[in-house]
């Protein structure tokens, strides 16, 4: 039989002339003479697969990257990608943090991150340690915090210290004339008690731990990319409860990175999903279904996370409180703390609900500074009634506005999304200690060091608020 | 140790004469072909016999016994640990003894080695010098000891800053502290007016705080005469 040279079948689905016609130009393009089309540049790409994809490189993304690499159960066992869309940190949480530390918290939980987060900068040249590269130097104060409490909120400081001192941090609780005593700058007026943090709290650089981070967790294996999540493709599964009722489940299996300025962008086909974004959680979470479903059931529930504008300011006072001074929280909630040797403070305030500005840009609230931060300053420390402001900046709290703490661990219908954001202000402080937990979650399936299930997304479909008390 | 006294004990009879030897050689070099000499000749033979060696030891030992005797702590002698490496039972009797002055110079003591000093609730003096791994964090720590703390001493440590140095104020007994010589501390002599304004009834050592002070009059014409920096 004379062959056509036409075959169909198992040889191909289109047809034989336009194979060999695409085969013809591939060997014309390899022989020389011709530009090479074949293998493209996809180096600035992230990799096609990733067993673990963090959305948002700031402290917590970085934490989580640094732990699930310690706790794998051998060297290379998962790739982890991280996606930043700014890799100027600009906006940032973490690099415009006041960079605090403190134990003095309601709740046991956030009391035991911090003191793991103390003893893990402590000794942060023993866990971020990169061969030849120098040793990192926090500028870690050891001031301390000190908390002061009108009338009403005293009895609730007494407690607090007691589950503080519970849990083993170092806090002493001082009358008001102590208080004039140890601090002679103090005008103790509307303070009926004050606790004050002895041990393990201050603060330090926010930049050398994200950078330490980054250059330990570059070198342990993990990838970067700059690029923005805009997609996640899911697989849904339709299951029965126990109660036989219907429940969608769905799994992650890709998502969708743009390249910064372009059109392109990358699917990546993951496993995990860590949702690091800080102040932009929300929009993640939307992206990947959270929240769309009737009010008031667990598909319906959103995640609770909006980015708050705060205002930092740089003063200089050259009568102002001396070299002692731990970071003050006001009655008013107005804060202070020295910055450096040179008589210079920061500080701010944390506005109130009606008084929250639009978190649209970062721009600085001068007129917030004279009109509602420094006559409770000139009122706590009368040597600030003469000040010069020399700087402001603003940065964004990853405000959680049902009960300011963390959520952490996964989502309970997006099966394979795990949350580390949420802190509201606490975030940098308890970074350590959150990814380790949720590292252990990934890895293991529950929390072994700390146990952070109060704080699982499920609490805000059933309502189960733990209030946080000391924001600052 | 048992080896070279026991060679003693059977040489014994030829020790008596490697003695006169020694000192007859001794005798016999000229007066000033000196010490260096003699003491060359029993080196040598030091290197050579292990029965010198162990002479040389025991002469040590002899000289060392005589010294000892002398130093008195207190009416008491140094307790010290044994041949063996043991210290003597009757260091138990001590327990109650408040101990008053610590140093831990040239130390490795670090931030969890801090839990043995802290406990000592009677501790009047603490030297520090020169100790690697005492930094901000253990600065941090010293606050029990304020009731009867008097005088410390941080000199030389390399890891110590201003920042540590903040914590100290909780020490209001303190009346002497010594900072000399502290590579991490940014701005010396700024730092000593701070600490002194801190700590009003101490005596801060250690520091010039006119160090770094640029000398006026040389300065000017170089200033006027460059751009000032925006």
């Amino acid at each position: 039989m004379a062959h056509t040279g036409r075959t169909v079948g198992r040889l191909g689905e289109g047809d034989w002339d336009g194979k060999v016609s695409e085969i013809k130009k591939k060997i014309k393009s390899i022989l020389p003479g011709r530009s090479c089309d074949l293998l493209q540049d996809t180096s600035h790409l992230p990799p096609e697969h990733s067993d673990v994809v963090i959305v948002g490189g700031g402290v917590l993304g970085l934490s989580v990257a640094y732990w699930l690499k310690k706790l794998e159960s051998r060297r290379g066992a998962i790739r982890v990608l991280v996606v930043e869309r700014d890799h100027t940190y600009s906006q940032a949480s973490t690099g415009l943090s006041v960079g605090g530390i403190c134990q003095q918290f309601s709740l046991p939980e956030n009391i035991q991150l911090s003191l793991f987060s103390a003893s893990f900068l402590r000794n942060i040249n023993e866990y971020l340690a990169v061969v030849d590269a120098p040793p990192l130097d926090l500028q870690f104060n050891p001031s301390g915090y000190l908390l002061l409490a009108s009338e009403k909120d005293a009895a609730a400081m007494e407690s607090n210290v007691k589950v503080q001192r519970q849990e083993g941090a170092k806090v002493s609780l001082m009358s008001p004339d102590q208080l004039r005593n140890k601090f002679p700058w103090i005008n103790t007026e509307g303070v009926a008690l004050a606790s004050y943090g002895m041990e393990d709290e201050g603060w330090f650089d926010p930049w050398c731990l994200l950078q330490g981070l980054r250059r330990k967790v570059q070198s342990l294996g993990v990838l970067f990319c700059q690029g923005e999540v805009t997609r996640f493709l899911s697989s849904s599964q339709r299951m029965l409860t126990t109660d036989d009722k219907a429940v969608v489940l769905k799994r992650i299996h890709e998502v969708h990175v743009k390249m910064d300025r372009s059109l392109e962008y990358q699917p990546v086909e993951c496993a995990i999903v860590i949702n690091a974004a800080g102040a932009w959680s929300s929009q993640i979470a939307a992206l990947a279904g959270i929240g769309e479903g009737p009010p008031g059931t667990l598909q319906g529930t959103k995640l609770p996370v909006e980015p708050r504008k705060r205002d930092v300011y740089v003063w200089h006072c050259p009568q102002g409180p001396g070299l002692e001074t731990p970071l003050v929280a006001d009655t008013s909630g107005a804060y202070f703390r020295r910055e450096g040797l040179g008589s210079n403070y920061l500080g701010g305030r944390s506005p109130t609900e009606q008084e929250e500005p639009d978190p649209a840009n970062l721009e600085v609230d001068h007129d917030f500074f004279q009109d509602k931060v420094w006559p409770h300053l000139a009122l706590r420390v009368p040597a600030f009634e003469t000040l010069k402001v020399q700087s402001a900046w603003a940065g964004y709290y990853d405000y959680n506005t049902f009960d300011q703490n963390g959520v952490v661990g996964p989502h309970p219908l997006v099966v394979n999304m795990y949350f580390a954001t949420g802190f509201s202000g606490h975030g940098l402080q308890q970074a350590p200690g959150v990814g380790r937990a949720v590292a252990e979650m990934v890895l293991k399936g529950r929390f072994q060091t700390i146990n952070l299930s109060p704080f699982l997304f499920t609490r805000f479909y059933l309502g189960e608020k733990i209030q946080e008390n000391n924001i600052i | 140790m048992a080896a070279p006294w026991a060679s003693l004990r059977l040489v014994a009879p030829m020790w008596n004469g490697r003695i006169r030897g020694i000192h007859r050689l001794g005798g016999a070099v000229a007066p000033e072909g000196n010490q260096k000499k003699k003491r060359t000749i029993l080196q040598f033979l030091t290197n050579y016999f292990y029965d010198v060696e162990a002479l040389r030891d025991y002469l040590l030992q002899r000289e060392m016994y005589k010294v000892h005797e002398k130093n008195r702590f207190r009416d008491k002698e140094w307790i010290r640990p044994d041949k063996y490496g043991h210290f003597s039972q009757e260091f138990w009797n001590f327990c109650e003894v408040p101990v008053e002055a610590v140093d831990a110079s040239d130390c490795d003591i670090n931030y969890e080695g801090l839990d043995n000093l802290l406990r000592l609730k009677e501790l009047q003096s603490l030297s520090l010098q020169r100790c690697s791994h005492v930094d901000d964090w253990c600065l941090s720590r010293l606050y029990p000891l304020a009731d009867s703390l008097q005088e410390l001493s941080l000199a030389g440590c390399p890891r110590v800053s201003e920042r540590g140095l903040a914590c100290l104020h909780h020490l209001q007994n303190l009346r002497r502290l010594d900072i000399s010589d502290l590579p991490a501390v940014s701005n010396p002599g700024l730092t000593q007016i701070l600490v002194e304004e801190m700590l009003p009834n101490c005596k801060v050592v250690g520091v010039d705080w006119a160090e770094g002070l640029k000398s006026g009059p040389e300065e000017q014409p170089q200033d006027t005469a460059s751009p000032v920096p925006a």
